[in-house]
Order: structure tokens, then C-alpha cells, then sequence
């Protein structure tokens, strides 16, 4: 069942072109942030599809983005520009990072794509104010998609939207909880590779397969011991030959913190009250990307002792850190995690992404990580 | 003999006393009882310097660019803020420098790093929130942090909701620094500061509207020691004064009696983002073939508020005073403040589309009648480094030859000066057919 998700994640266009067909009313829109309000999109009978890389050398980007851009980034725009993405009715970001806006601003310009929109995402989420100044920006978008794809969104369109959603993280969650076992059912790049699959894929048909595989995890065991228990924390990361290169050689990702992970899908939205402002309260109250992780008062973030949480419940025994070259939110927040987990007895490893990873250089470097921790568990 | 008339501007000594008395305030004020509190170039300065009592702000990005001046200091801020700190060496290079200047316990401008009593800082940007809760973290971790949030839309989309969330994170970051500081926000100061403000903006605006002139009354080396006061208090009586009553009718007397900044003008190029600081004679090697560089929307728009006028031209945001308003008290002043940061700061445009970008800078190339650009690929600052590949495409297609060179505005290591000049050298003999000036 697994390899299903893992086929849609490989076919990801072939399935997004395959759903225009059989959808001939709805629109498929490439985002590029998972801030934006995807249920607002599945209101409106799109489907959302995050636009990730290739795992190439992004060469097509380099005249439209020099190479101080995180690789990620280039990835996407190169994949655009390949024409990789050009069954997209319309792209759209919500305010993140700098290296997104790049590669979304170059995309407007340079690959031909019908519909653009640029969700104002509050940066100062931790803030009253900015749930007030969402809703705003969320009642502009609903329009502006109504206005798109010629038809009202409804209440009741909201709620199938927010349900759809809601239900995907309910289940997402349930899958991860299972991990907490002292033999989880599946490895981290498995778990990874559903939360892959639901950005690229109709949630709807990906909460039904989740269903299924929630029944058939009681039963199911890995080839193998599980051996060291490590968490994977950083910027996007859907790279499988890397972690399944970790997997390969004593250890299992037992929790994340990416977008790409858990991060996604942690926060449901609370369904009372007007729909477009809970929906704004959650994309507010969500564990924080680092761009968006400051509070006042204090230079403490909200998502480290989140992190720290996870790892206790997952009974983690070392965090591995990875951030996408350049990415300047992970690279400032990174010193000051390190520094907080292994203050709270958890050791850590540090470990730059490019599009591509050297895998030879890695395994040495994790070999002897997993090393260090089995020595530490000599002496526990 | 030369083309025009040269001299340098006699108000120069004065804009660096005013610099120079901003570093030492900042330094010597707790002896004198002041606060000290640390923020931006884009920090509305005017909201804590109008804290009862002496007060005094250490602006993040030109104390960054003041350590990049002096490339030794720079290298060994940016080895402690690696090494000691841990942090990657593709970040901001200001803010490294300034980590690492904190991690070192040094004040660039002498003795230990002065702590600050409270943060006031902004966020548009991915490092900004950063920058200081790390410094802080570096110092200690006990600044109280106010960051507020100021990413709400490029200049044509603002209205009543963007400036009432900015407005109603204002008050809070009032009360925030009431609290912390056991002192009150005085109305009076900070209407006077709002006033400043405007003043302050809208003439460095109004002064690089001037340099459409030819020849061109200052070259853009210059401009970065005049905008510069802006980027550290805006708000205060002294740098408006400067701006208002020394500078621009300078400035004006320079364009009426075209005196040049390049005796030998016959090209004006277009920058883009910061130089490489430590490496600012390069504006002195172009000027050996007449090359004067008179625009850059990094230059104007850091600090200077403009608009976009109904024929489509960039022109300086009007004061307070061409718009008849008086402000009436401090909710008045607020949102002045507010709606004049998101309207006219045009810099602010570019974080919303690489379309905004293109459409001011080739404004700005038109309108300052620019014959070529020479873009700093500049790896050390994001911000200003935004689509900078699309701007050169937008200029080739409107027959501007371009030339891009990669360096870092803070940090030496990543700048290549031989082969940056050689890059130049060819650029202007051979693609712009330039010889040096006899």
C-alpha cells in the first residue's frame, strides 16, 4: 500500500493531469508555501498541488535566479521553465520565505500560466492582530477565486473544504502516532512519502487510501529492528534517497518537523464560529515556519519546545538538522536548536541540502552520528 | 579640460558629525541616565525615541555596513559569528558582522558591546524578526523583544486594513516599551518625531529626484554617506534639519550652476542593491572613463518615500506639509507614520513580485536617463538582491546593456576585485565603447 503513495508521489503530473480529465469543471493550481489555504481551493472544486523540484541540478533557473537562492527553490522554478508543470491553470503562494517569492515572481514572468495570487500571509502570527488582518486577506482570496472560476463558494462549500482537510491531518496524525511504538509499523521515509503524496494528490481520494492503511498497520512490522530513534528536523525535505540512506544503516525517523511533514498537517481547524476566520486562526496558530516564528516580549521561539514535545513523546535519542543551502530561516533558527536540544540532553546533528545530497560523504558522516549515539546507550 | 564644474558638498562634514554623534550617543547614554534600545533602518524610530528621557537607537543594517567598511574587522566579525556562534557563513552579512560583534563583546565604534535595553525591531524581511532575537540570544537572552510586522502588501494595494494592522501592533509595541522602560511615550515628541520623519523621507526623496539632472549633482559613492543618516533616526530634528535646510538646497544650488559630481560625465549607469563596502573605489575606477552611477532604488528608496505619479513617473512622496495636514495627536500621528512607511517606501515593493521591480527600476532608468547598468549580484543581502535576474532581462529588453558581477556587500571573502574589474573593464571598452578620460 505504500508503494501507492510512493507511485502517485513519482507520477505526481501524470495524476494531476489525469484528474483535470476526469474533473473537467474543476482547476488545478501549483502553490509554492503550505500556507496557503488549500480549502479554500477544494471549496472551489481545484485541487492544490505543491510544486516541488526534481531533485536536478536547477541549470533552467540560473538566469532568473543567481545561486544565492536556496536549491529548493530553483528546483521549482526550474521545473516550471522545463515545462514539467504545464498543466497548472493558476499558481499561488502565501507570503513565506524570500527564496519561494523569488521562484514564484520569476514563474509569473517567465512560465506561462493563467491565474497568479499572492495570499498576504501575516508574518507576526503570535499576534491578535494578525488573525483580523488574515481574515481580510482570506475574504479577498475567496473572491478572487470565485471570480476565477465563475462561482460563489458557499458555506457549505467552506465546510466540504475544511473537512477535507480537517479529516486528512486527523488521519495523517493517527498514522504518526503509530510510530511512537518501540517497533513502529513503517519506516520515516514511508510516513514522509504519505505526506508527500497528499500535497501533490486529491485529498479526498488520499484520505481514503490512509483509511486502509490505519486498518493494515496493527499487523504490519518492519523487515527489520528498528534500531536508533531519530527525529529529522529543517527546511522542505522530500528527499528519499537520503532518507532511506539513514534508514539503511541502523536508525528510523520516528518524527519530523518539516513542511513536508508534520508540520503540514499538525493543526486542524477548529470548526465554530465564521469559517473563514477559523480557518485563519489555524494557519496562525500552526506550528510556525521559522520565518514566522517570533513572539513578543521575548527572543524565544513558540516551535522549539513544540519540537522538544515531539521528541520526548517519540522517545527520540537524536535529532538530525537539515537545512536547504541558504535558506536563511532554518540557518538563523538552527544554532539557537541545537543549542536547546542538546540542553535538554538530545543530541544533534547538523547537515547542509542541496538538490542533490552526497550520498557517499553522508553515510559516513550519519554512520558515525549513530555511532556516537549506540555509545551513548552503553553508559544509559 | 573638463566637461563641468566639480566641487565637493560643503554640508559633507556636517552629515558625518551628525553619524559619528549617533555611534558615540548610542555608546556613552546610560552614563548620562539615557536608554539605549536596538532596531532597523526600518524601525519607526519615532515611536521609542519619543520616550521621556534621553534615548538612543542602534540601527542594525548601517552599523552591519559600517564593520564591512573596514574589511580586517569584518572577516573577524564574521569568523566569531561562525565559529563561536555556529551560524552559516550564506547568511545576511550584516547581521553576521553584527553577531559577531556581539559574540566578541566589541563595539565597532570602541570598547565592550553596549547592551541595549529593549528591542524595536520590524520584520518584512526573512532575517529581520531573526537578527536580534539571536543577538539577544548571543548576549544573554535578557532584551525584552518587540518585532512587528510591516509585510502587508506592495504600495499600490494599501488601504485601511493594511495600515490598521501596522497601527494596532504600534500600540502594543507603546505599551511593550512603557512597560519595559517605567517611562511614558511623550505625545508631543512623537508628533514632532512623525514630522521629522516625513521631512526626513520625502527630502532624500525630493534631493534623488534632483540628480535626473545632467551632469549629475552627486554619484551614488556619495549618496551612501547622505542616506545613511536617514537609515539611522529618521525621526530626529537634526537629520530632517539636514535633509530639509542643508542638503536639498545643496544640492538644487548644484543643479542650477551644473556642478557635477564627475567632472568628465558622458555615461550615468543604474545600480542595484548595496556595493561591495569595503571596495567602493570601484565607483572611483569608473569614473576614470566618465562613468558616474546616479541612480539605484536601493539608494533612493532605503529611506526615501516616493510615488507613483497618475502619468506613471516616480516622484517624492509629498510632505506633510504639500498635503495641508496637521497631525492632531497621537493616533493621527500613528497613522500617518503607518500609511507613509507602506505607500512610499517603494524598496518594500519588490518583496511582493519580481514585476514591481521591473516596473520601478526601469522607471528609474528612464526617468534618471541612465546608458547602462551594472548590477551588484549581491550575495550578502537578500532583501535588496530580490529578482535581480529578472530586472536585468527588463532592462535588456528595454536596450539597456547590463553587466552583473557576483560579490558580498559585508563580506570580503565572497568579492573577487581583480576579477570584478576585469569584468568592468570589458564592459565599458567594449560593450559600451568607452576609453578613459584623457
Amino acid at each position: 500500500m505504500i508503494e501507492e503513495f510512493k507511485q502517485w508521489y513519482d507520477d505526481r503530473h501524470s495524476y494531476a493531469k489525469e484528474w483535470k480529465k476526469n474533473n473537467l469543471d474543476g482547476k488545478v493550481v501549483g502553490y509554492f508555501c503550505t500556507y496557503v489555504p488549500e480549502e479554500i481551493l477544494y471549496a472551489a472544486n481545484c485541487l492544490p498541488v505543491r510544486i516541488i523540484g526534481g531533485h536536478e541540478p536547477p541549470t533552467l533557473a540560473t538566469p532568473h535566479m543567481f545561486d544565492m537562492w536556496c536549491p529548493f527553490s530553483r528546483d521549482c522554478l526550474s521545473q516550471g521553465l522545463a515545462g514539467n508543470y504545464d498543466y497548472l491553470d493558476g499558481i499561488m503562494i502565501a507570503q513565506c520565505c524570500l527564496h519561494a517569492r523569488q521562484a514564484f515572481g520569476a514563474w509569473q514572468l517567465q512560465v506561462p500560466t493563467p491565474w497568479s495570487y499572492y495570499v498576504c500571509m501575516p508574518n507576526a502570527v503570535t499576534t491578535s492582530h494578525a488573525k483580523k488582518f488574515l481574515l481580510g486577506e482570506l475574504a479577498e482570496f475567496k473572491k478572487a477565486v470565485e471570480a476565477w472560476v465563475g462561482k460563489k463558494i458557499t458555506d457549505a462549500d467552506l465546510d466540504r473544504g475544511i473537512d477535507i482537510m480537517n479529516t486528512n491531518r486527523h488521519l495523517m496524525k493517527k498514522v504518526y502516532e503509530s510510530r511512537k511504538e518501540d517497533n513502529p509499523p513503517l519506516t520515516g521515509t514511508e510516513a514522509m512519502t504519505l505526506v508527500w503524496a497528499s500535497q501533490l494528490m486529491d485529498k479526498r481520494e488520499h484520505n481514503v487510501l490512509v483509511e486502509e492503511l490505519l486498518r493494515d498497520l496493527p499487523n504490519r512490522e518492519l523487515d527489520r529492528e528498528p534500531g536508533i530513534r531519530l527525529m529529522i528536523v529543517g527546511s522542505e525535505n522530500d528527499d528519499r534517497p537520503f532518507m532511506e540512506l539513514v534508514e539503511s544503516i541502523g536508525a528510523t525517523f520516528v518524527i519530523d518537523d518539516h513542511c513536508t511533514g508534520s508540520r503540514y498537517f499538525w493543526d486542524e481547524i477548529a470548526t465554530t464560529g465564521d469559517r473563514l476566520q477559523a480557518i485563519a486562526d489555524r494557519y496562525c496558530d500552526r506550528v510556525p515556519c521559522p520565518t514566522k516564528d517570533f513572539q513578543q516580549e521575548t527572543w524565544e521561539r513558540k516551535r522549539f519546545p513544540h519540537i522538544l514535545t515531539l521528541a520526548k513523546e517519540y522517545r527520540v535519542q537524536g535529532v538530525i538538522l537539515v537545512q536547504q543551502k541558504f535558506c536563511d530561516p532554518h540557518e538563523c533558527d538552527i544554532p539557537s536548536l541545537k543549542r536547546y536540544l542538546e540542553g535538554n540532553e538530545i543530541p544533534c546533528y547538523v547537515l547542509e541540502f542541496e538538490v542533490t545530497v552526497p550520498v557517499g560523504q553522508f553515510r559516513i558522516r550519519i554512520e558515525a552520528f549513530i555511532e556516537q549515539l549506540r555509545a551513548d546507550e552503553l553508559f544509559d | 579640460m573638463a566637461k563641468y564644474k566639480t566641487k565637493g558638498l560643503d554640508c559633507w562634514k556636517r552629515a558625518k558629525e551628525l553619524r559619528n554623534r549617533y555611534y558615540k550617543d548610542y555608546k556613552e547614554s546610560p552614563s548620562r541616565g539615557g536608554l539605549r534600545w536596538e532596531g532597523g533602518a526600518w524601525s519607526f524610530d519615532a515611536i521609542p525615541q519619543a520616550l521621556e528621557g534621553e534615548v538612543h537607537g542602534l540601527s542594525e543594517e548601517p552599523y552591519g555596513a559600517s564593520i564591512a567598511h573596514n574589511p580586517e574587522l569584518q572577516v573577524r566579525y564574521q569568523e566569531a559569528a561562525e565559529g563561536k556562534w555556529g551560524c552559516a557563513r550564506d547568511l545576511c552579512s550584516y547581521m553576521r558582522a553584527y553577531w559577531g560583534s556581539v559574540a566578541l563583546n566589541e563595539y565597532a565604534y570602541g570598547g565592550p558591546w553596549p547592551h541595549a535595553d529593549f528591542i524595536f525591531q520590524n520584520q518584512i524581511c526573512c532575517c529581520h524578526s531573526k537578527w536580534l532575537q539571536v543577538a539577544d540570544e548571543i548576549d544573554g537572552g535578557t532584551t525584552p523583544y518587540f518585532c512587528f510586522d510591516v509585510g502587508v502588501g506592495p504600495y499600490d494595494k494599501i488601504g485601511d486594513r493594511q495600515i490598521e494592522y501596522v497601527v494596532a501592533q504600534l500600540y502594543d509595541g507603546i505599551a511593550f516599551i512603557e512597560r519595559v522602560t517605567g517611562r511614558k511615550i511623550i505625545e508631543e515628541k512623537l508628533i514632532q518625531n512623525v514630522y521629522n520623519t516625513y521631512r526626513s523621507n520625502c527630502y532624500w526623496a525630493k534631493t534623488c529626484e534632483l540628480n535626473q539632472a545632467i551632469p549629475a549633482p552627486l554619484d551614488e559613492k556619495t549618496m551612501f554617506s547622505l542616506y545613511v543618516l536617514g537609515s539611522l533616526e529618521k525621526s530626529n530634528q537634526a537629520i530632517a534639519d539636514f535633509y530639509e535646510k542643508e542638503l536639498y538646497p545643496e544640492v538644487k544650488d548644484r543643479v542650477a550652476n551644473k556642478i557635477a559630481a564627475v567632472a568628465d560625465e558622458r555615461c550615468r549607469v543604474l545600480g542595484d542593491s548595496q556595493p561591495p563596502w569595503g571596495f567602493l573605489r570601484i565607483y572611483r575606477y569608473l569614473e576614470q572613463y566618465g562613468i558616474v552611477s546616479v541612480a539605484n532604488l536601493y539608494t533612493f528608496s532605503l529611506i526615501g518615500w516616493m510615488k507613483v505619479d497618475e502619468k506613471g513617473h516616480l516622484v517624492p512622496y509629498p510632505t506633510l506639509e504639500e498635503q495641508g495636514i496637521t497631525i492632531k495627536d497621537r493616533d493621527h500621528a500613528l497613522r500617518l507614520l503607518v500609511e507613509g512607511e507602506l505607500k512610499g517606501k517603494l524598496m518594500w515593493a519588490p518583496f511582493y513580485g519580481a514585476n514591481y521591480k521591473n516596473d520601478l527600476v526601469t522607471k528609474i532608468a528612464k526617468q534618471w536617463r541612465c546608458d547602462a547598468a551594472i548590477i551588484h549580484l549581491n550575495r550578502g543581502c537578500e532583501g535588496t538582491a530580490q529578482h535581480q535576474m529578472q530586472l536585468k532581462i527588463a532592462l535588456q529588453e528595454m536596450g539597456v546593456p547590463v553587466m552583473t558581477f557576483e560579490g558580498n556587500m559585508a563580506d570580503e571573502r565572497e568579492f573577487d576585485e581583480g576579477r570584478v574589474l576585469r569584468l568592468i573593464e570589458l564592459f565599458v571598452t567594449e560593450t559600451l565603447g568607452l576609453k578613459k578620460v584623457a
